[in-house]
């Protein structure tokens, strides 16, 4: 098992994810822009926006799902490259917006990702996101989209990732399933799991900014492609407020650090 | 040993598509034209085959020109499945190889075992029977292949994101891409005999080929096919994964035939961020 960062234990280590320059082409387009900014280790940090501004693409470079056309993404200061990519998503795990099941029983689906896992390490899995050990042998296809998405939480959990990519994991859920499933993390990133585990740090993608109020300790802002304020939360306006005043895109290309950005006032770097 | 059907009797024989153009005029289908260029198109090609066959499978000629016309039918089939398959990457490369493997499988066990004497007269009807099928085979499972992992993507990248090497990711829509191009050539092979009765048995019996001499090789036939079928499609479903997957285990964009993107332009430039 790896020991996940905490605030406390590395509060000035280097960043959990760190892009200098990054730039994601795609059908001639360019998703991502000259991004430079860092995910600061341990707790949460949210990458928002409206959609279409590149928060999922950003996240999808940090397993390597997707790579940049430009620029270079780095975790734990050591650069990410080409080679021992399963490793490393294993030790990322991700969840993502549509709960992507595989056929089965929800036990099919865990053995899929832990072959080797025990009855009990089963039931500790299905445990950890509240769901009963009868779940194991439901049909995955049978779930409701709130128990989908745990038992891909749980199936991203049982192999014991370092660090959780959370790709809008609650927008497909009801409120209070919502809810839950933001307490679920939140006891996740905490170390106050049932198993009694170290704190697992979560990159969180929301378009919600409420959402972000309720979970985030960190929070990068993404305006079309640019990432345009990074800070904490309580600097951002107040959710409901107008987030994207029309002075706050870049004019140009290659233009200075986001921070910069009028009537913003957040730095870059970890809070506190 | 020489058919029964000679010239003249060809000739009459055209008295059947006459019959097909008077019915076509007779309730206006207007096909005559298609119907008479057809007809003089397929002569014209069969007779130049069996005329080009004859030099090349001639039992005095060096079985050198078996093989070229082998190896001609086999880059012909890869032209033919790239145009019947365009979706998939490199599909003609593919498709050689493809015909290669299953050449090397049914080849070697027929003329290896001496089920057939190896001679231009067996090699070259034998490797263009199993080349077709294999064509068939590799369009068949190619696309199969590409539009399950582009339809199941969002199930692909959970496999990958779970830190699976791209092979194991791509394994269960490989087993059920095959699987979908096995089935018919199964069913096939259950149901000859009972159903209809296969091309070559059909063509053996009417040759004056005593009918349980022709079941033999109609069986032996029926044996290439699946054979071959089975090794192209895994062939192919092996091969593609290395193409539909990055070296470092992403899954490619993927696009549906009919919705291309559009080719680089000229604006991408007026975004580039910096290098540095």
């Amino acid at each position: 098992m790896r020991e996940g960062s905490t605030p406390e234990a590395t509060p000035a280590g280097p960043a959990l994810f760190s892009f200098a320059h990054v730039g994601v082409l795609r059908d001639d387009r360019w998703i991502l822009r000259d991004v430079t900014a860092t995910v600061p280790p341990g707790a949460v940090t949210a990458l928002v926006g409206h959609s279409g501004a590149g928060k999922t693409t950003l996240l999808r470079l940090c397993n390597r799902l997707e790579v940049p056309d430009t620029g270079t993404i780095a975790y734990h200061g050591r650069e990410l490259s080409g080679s021992g990519v399963p490793a490393h998503r294993r030790e990322v795990g991700m969840v993502f917006q549509q709960p992507a099941l595989f056929g089965g029983t929800v036990r099919d689906n865990l053995l899929q990702a832990l072959p080797d896992a025990s009855e009990p390490q089963l039931r500790a899995a299905v445990a950890e996101v509240a769901l009963p050990g009868t779940a194991l042998d439901a049909p995955a296809s049978r779930l409701s989209g709130g128990e989908a998405q745990r038992v891909c939480l749980a199936r991203t959990l049982i192999t014991r990732p370092a660090v959780l990519l959370l790709d809008e994991p609650t927008s497909a859920l009801d409120a209070d399933n919502r809810l839950a499933f933001e307490q679920l993390i939140l006891g996740l990133v905490g170390g106050t799991a049932a198993d009694g585990r170290a704190g697992v740090p979560a990159v969180w993608v929301t378009h919600d900014l409420h959402q972000v109020h309720r979970v985030a300790d960190h929070v990068l802002v993404l305006d079309s492609g640019r990432v345009v304020h990074a800070g904490r939360p309580q600097d951002l306006p107040p959710p409901g407020a107008r987030r994207d005043p029309s002075g706050a895109r870049p004019p140009a290309a290659g233009t200075g650090p986001p921070g910069d950005v009028p009537g913003r006032g957040g730095a870059e770097g970890p809070p506190g | 040993m020489s058919g029964d059907v000679t010239w003249l009797g060809l000739s009459s024989s055209l008295l059947l598509v006459a019959v097909a153009v008077g019915v076509s005029r007779a309730i206006g289908l207007r096909l005559e034209a298609a119907i008479a260029w057809a007809t003089v198109r397929a002569v014209t090609q069969l007779v130049l085959v069996g005329w080009a066959l004859t030099i090349v499978i001639d039992s005095t000629r060096p079985l050198l020109w078996s093989w070229l016309w082998v190896a001609a039918m086999t880059a012909y089939a890869g032209v033919v499945t790239r145009r019947r398959a365009p979706e998939v990457p490199r599909v003609a490369v593919l498709a050689t190889a493809a015909s290669a493997a299953s050449a090397l499988v049914t080849l070697g066990v027929l003329f290896g075992f001496g089920v057939f004497p190896l001679q231009g007269r067996t090699l070259v009807p034998i490797a263009g029977l199993m080349i077709g099928n294999a064509m068939n085979a590799t369009v068949l499972a190619g696309r199969r292949i590409v539009e399950q992992l582009r339809d199941q993507r969002a199930e692909v990248e959970a496999r990958l994101a779970l830190g699976h090497p791209a092979r194991r990711a791509a394994r269960p829509y490989l087993v059920t891409a095959v699987r979908t191009a096995l089935i018919p050539q199964i069913e096939t092979t259950r149901a000859v005999g009972l159903v209809f009765l296969p091309g070559a048995m059909t063509g053996l019996i009417l040759g004056g080929v005593r009918p349980l001499d022709a079941v033999l090789v109609q069986a032996v036939v029926m044996f290439i096919v699946l054979a071959s079928v089975t090794t192209t499609t895994t062939v192919v479903g092996l091969g593609l994964t290395g193409r539909l997957f990055t070296p470092d285990h992403r899954l490619l964009p993927l696009t549906r035939p009919a919705e291309r993107p559009a080719g680089p332009g000229s604006r991408a430039g007026r975004w580039a961020p910096g290098r540095r």
